[in-house]
């Protein structure tokens, strides 16, 4: 698997010259099979620049969101595949019926808060709520789980050619828990993450900052480290990044993250980062 | 059926190296910071936890329970009818809402394991959750002052 970073900014895009190097959009993750197969991983505004990326591949699409929080949906209304007449899109998202998932994403996609409407858009959009059963997708295997964030929020675990990508963007595994991390059998989002290749993982806060923000679905650094350490991953990607973080605060969080001896490799999520699973 | 077995077959079996829903990791957070006795049983009835508020009442930790080999808990605690009368697990609050996924509510007796008589009253409730999953169910449970 080939995955690429358009977005890996939490909570409201922050663009900015103190943002230049992690980057100011919002989720949005790339993820091509071997065979060219594409999944989107949540539509956040960095899926503005995926989406014009795409532009005329005409190949099916599926997006697959997280939840339905601003920073997760925001980029929707301005991804080009959408607008292409002939764009297959499926939408896949947290739901109990298609139903409630359309009805919950037109209170965005209509006026007065966008102009254009759902059934107004020119691809073949096909919109789908997701179980807990996993379900193939092309040659990707795809877990949807639910996760500890407020409003019913998926975790995804990928799997395609042997490799595991674990995509835990908005997380707070942590919330209540006496001493983080417990048993797996109790951890949020552990079925999901264990023993990935590649782990993408909110890191929102640093310690310090957690206690003023506890229950609002973000991990502290030191959260984020025990998580994908309980889970055995083999690489940690920090998401996420809360909007008050310049380059130089997230520079420091990293630096901070790797002072302990880890058994996985931290790779801080900056926009525009490509690598292999 | 029983309306739950011990802890100590949840323990042993395979699922239970699984994590677990969701919804059940939060109610036990949510229990376990509570001073309210509250008991969590999956769907097929197995005690996952009960918090410190329980472990005084039923007066065993809830980390011994897997030691007990218990065929049920209703049978360790020889819970009672108010009137004395032997508790069926249908009639249990937490039997009631495991099988007929609705809310219960009674007043009973139960045997400590320290070996005194306690009057409780209990109010259990279906897990329900996202997906028609039907996931288990709670128990909150008081001693009622004696006279
Ligand atoms: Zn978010
Ligand atoms: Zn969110």
């Amino acid at each position: 698997m080939r995955v690429t970073l358009w977005g890996t900014r939490g909570s409201i895009p922050s663009a900015g010259p103190e943002t230049v190097r992690y980057g100011g959009n919002t989720a949005c993750v790339e993820v091509r099979a071997g065979d060219g197969s594409l999944l989107v991983l949540d539509a956040g505004s960095g899926i503005r620049r995926l989406g014009t990326a795409l532009a005329g591949q005409g190949r099916r699409i599926d997006l697959l969101l997280s939840h339905l929080h601003m920073d997760h949906v925001q980029g929707l209304g301005f991804f080009a595949p959408f607008f292409e007449r002939g764009a297959e899109v499926h939408l896949w998202g947290p739901s109990s019926t298609d139903q409630r998932m359309r009805e919950r994403l037109s209170r965005y996609l209509s006026p007065p808060l966008f102009p254009v409407r759902i059934r107004d858009l020119p691809c073949a959009l096909s919109i789908h709520g997701l179980t807990e059963e996993p379900f193939d997708l092309g040659p990707f295997r795809v877990t949807a789980g639910l996760i500890c964030h407020p409003g019913g929020t998926l975790g995804y675990r990928i799997e395609e050619g042997g490799r595991v990508l674990a995509y835990l963007p908005d997380h707070e595994p942590a919330l209540g828990v006496k001493a983080f991390p417990g048993e797996p059998e109790w951890t949020s989002g552990y079925d999901l993450a264990r023993g990935a290749d590649v782990l993408i993982h909110d890191a929102q806060y640093t310690d310090a900052e957690y206690p003023e923000h506890e229950g609002w679905g973000h991990s502290a650094t030191s959260h984020t480290l025990a998580m994908a350490s309980l889970c055995g991953v083999g690489r940690l990607v920090t998401f996420h990044h809360d909007p008050s973080h310049g380059d130089d605060a997230l520079d420091a969080m990293h630096a901070e993250a790797c002072g302990a001896e880890l058994p996985f490799t931290v790779v801080p999520g900056c926009e525009g980062l490509s690598f292999d699973v | 059926m029983q309306p739950f077995r011990g802890g100590g077959g949840a323990r042993h079996n395979a699922r239970a190296m699984a994590q677990q829903a969701i919804e059940l990791i939060l109610l036990r957070q949510w229990a376990s910071y509570l001073t309210i006795p509250v008991m969590l049983v999956d769907r097929e009835g197995v005690l996952l936890f009960y918090n410190e508020a329980a472990e005084k009442v039923l007066g065993q930790r809830f980390e011994d329970v897997d030691d007990l080999r218990a065929e049920s808990l209703a049978e360790l605690f020889q819970l009672r009818h108010e009137d004395g009368r032997r508790l069926t697990p249908e009639e249990h609050p937490l039997g009631v809402a495991l099988h007929e996924r609705r809310p219960s509510h009674l007043r009973m007796r139960l045997r400590a394991l320290d070996g005194s008589w306690r009057l409780i009253e209990s109010t259990a409730m279906p897990v329900e959750a996202q997906g028609t999953r039907h996931l288990g169910a709670f128990a909150m449970f008081w001693e009622v002052p004696g006279p």
